[in-house]
């Protein structure tokens, strides 16, 4: 099976911290991490090689520093990596990013079709989970969305997807794109082996010039929406602590705390 | 560029599963009927599903002025592909300026297909929503990183502007079972082949009929609870006191619980009158799913953790003690 992973180079928002004065992130020395749900789109694709055979490529849009993450994936496993970077690509929002991945995707296609493509559910620095579905839209092909398992027979795949109330079991035929959330197993490590491989690979880059690309779509004029401002969450409650010599006089003082309140 | 003027009138899609709403669908009847009225245009809701003309009637006593019912076969369950289809075929046929569609799994599944297909904006998982004075246009407010950041999100030049937005954030209007109003009845056809995916099973793994969106009161444990046995006593506490159970991604990550129970940015979205977290330290992507609580209580052994800077009542001190102790004054109060 020939399979495309599609992954984005995020910083790691655990670590994160505002800026209290100017209310902007503070990126500097946070670290940049293979985005967590394009690890576990990884691994559900490398699991479907090992057990059908077949030919793991992943795909990034970023800037030059992006080969980072793609070097991360070739020593987790992947046998191909390309980096899609152009400054015309920049400001991209979810739309004009889909549609620039679906002409790289036509691109590489030019040599073999890919069976699936997959992605993680959702980058965790934006948090959209619309860039998977947009891209199956541009390529016309049908998508299955937050599955936690996906295992291929023949030309069908078959995920575990997650509900409101659990799960659903979807199969679909390829060529398909499926988003992958959190697996209920761990993505591989690296051997030292294949970290130093990775290391001395070279990623070779895919431009704007090299793809069949209406500029016009791409990029912050191609995007249809616009950040107008960003700000911080407020968190400006007070808390009242309850202390009481015994848990259940701190247990009654809540209890009449929250009949005060008309809540309970 | 398209002509703004051709599109008028605020749609939410109130999305449905075995003839029932979603909740959500309801909920965003409230935000649709302020950005209807700001843009003194209509709020129509469309209802896509089986058996679904109790759920079209139910939206106009939420403040619908007009319902779009496609009541069909082809939607018993959710497809993207039908779904897709159907909802790309109204907005073409109606040009709607505005289309609100819950952030549930589906309405994310349904919203980049359908916004792409129609080439125009979409703003993932909006928590709050305004209309821009200026431009008329809606300000779409949404968490970024994780919930560190906010962010306001314009589509100025295209239409329809739309948006997923979460669940549980918005209050549903008091019914109002007089209102009348238009139900359209609207037929999309759906060919053999148009559907490309196929459901094989469901799989319920909700112990009991929990709604968290719909919970009144939720006690919800974290990595504090320290293992999947000691839910039982969030559980107890949850009953007598008539609520529901939740959990942290810690707590659901660890397999302690299922995923459905998870509450946060990448679980759901609650805004009960009471919220009890239990053993929850209070990351960001947590506070994200529940700050909206109106009474939010936080029982950590650690004063330090960030849950207690949301919470309106803290108690420092350990859990095992202190949540039996409310289940039995609450058990004995009610008795």
């Amino acid at each position: 099976m020939n399979i495309l992973v599609c992954v984005k180079q995020v910083p790691d928002t655990t670590e994160i911290k505002i800026d209290p004065v100017t209310n902007t992130l503070i990126r500097a020395g946070v670290p940049s991490i293979v985005n967590p749900y394009d690890g576990y789109a990884l691994e559900v694709g490398l699991r479907i090689k090992d057990a059908v055979g077949g030919t793991v490529t992943v795909l990034c849009m970023g800037p030059e520093q992006a080969k980072e993450a793609l070097k991360t994936c070739l020593a987790i496993g992947a046998d191909k990596a390309w980096l899609l970077t152009d400054r015309l690509f920049g400001g991209s929002d979810t739309l004009a990013t889909s549609y620039i991945l679906s002409r790289a995707v036509k691109k590489l296609e030019e040599e073999a079709p890919f069976d699936l493509i997959l992605c993680g559910k959702q980058a965790i620095d934006g948090d959209t989970a619309q860039v998977g579905p947009e891209l199956a839209e541009h390529l016309g092909r049908p998508q299955v969305t937050c599955v936690i398992e996906l295992t291929a027979d023949g030309d069908v795949v078959r995920g575990k997807r997650e509900s409101d109330m659990g799960y659903d079991i979807i199969e679909c035929a390829t060529p398909a794109l499926v988003t992958v959330t959190k697996t209920p197993f761990e993505p591989r490590f690296p051997t030292i082996r294949s970290r130093l491989a990775a290391t001395r690979a070279e990623i070779p880059s895919i431009t704007a010039a090299d793809l069949d690309l209406d500029l016009a779509h791409c990029g912050l004029k191609g995007s249809p929406t616009k950040v107008k401002k960003t700000f911080t969450p407020s968190r400006n409650k007070n808390v009242q602590m309850l202390q009481a010599d015994s848990p259940s006089a701190v247990a009654a003082q809540l209890l009449d705390a929250l009949r005060r309140d008309n809540v309970a | 560029m398209a002509d703004l003027t051709q599109y008028k009138n605020t749609w939410v899609f109130v999305e449905t599963e075995g003839g029932k709403a979603k909740p959500v669908g309801y909920e965003l009847l409230n935000p649709g009927r302020e950005i209807a009225d700001k843009r003194q245009e209509k709020l129509v809701a469309v209802v896509i599903g089986r058996g679904v003309g109790e759920v079209a009637k139910q939206a106009v006593a939420y403040g619908a002025d007009e319902v779009l019912l496609v009541d069909d076969e082809a939607f018993g369950y959710y497809t993207t592909d039908a779904y897709s289809k159907a909802v790309t075929e109204l907005i073409e046929k109606y040009r709607p300026a505005t289309v609100l569609i819950g952030a549930t799994t589906n309405g994310r599944d349904l919203g980049p297909r359908v916004s792409c297909r129609l080439h125009t904006g979409l703003t993932a998982d909006c928590t709050a929503l305004s209309v821009d004075e200026d431009t008329g246009s809606v300000v779409w407010t949404r968490p970024a990183f994780g919930g560190n950041l906010m962010a306001n999100i314009l589509c100025p030049d295209n239409r329809p502007q739309m948006g997923t937005v979460r669940p549980g954030v918005f209050k549903r209007r008091e019914a109002d079972t007089a209102r009348k109003a238009n139900i359209v009845e609207e037929t999309v056809r759906i060919e053999a082949g148009d559907v490309r995916t196929k459901l094989v099973e469901r799989i319920n793994e909700v112990a009991k009929s929990i709604n968290l969106e719909e919970a009144k009161i939720i006690v919800s444990g974290g990595r504090g609870i320290g293992g999947p046995e000691n839910f039982a006593l969030l559980e107890k506490l949850a009953d007598a006191m008539g609520g529901s159970v939740g959990a942290s991604r810690a707590a659901v990550d660890s397999g302690w619980i299922p995923h459905a129970h998870q509450v946060g940015q990448t679980g759901k979205t609650v805004s009960p009158t009471v919220y009890i977290a239990v053993g929850i330290s209070g990351a960001l992507q947590h506070l994200a799913g529940m700050s909206g609580s109106d009474v939010i209580v936080a029982i950590n052994k650690d004063p330090q953790a960030p849950i207690f800077e949301v919470a309106d009542y803290g108690i420092v001190g350990d859990l095992f003690e202190i949540v039996p102790a409310l289940t039995k004054q609450v058990l004995a109060r009610s008795a």
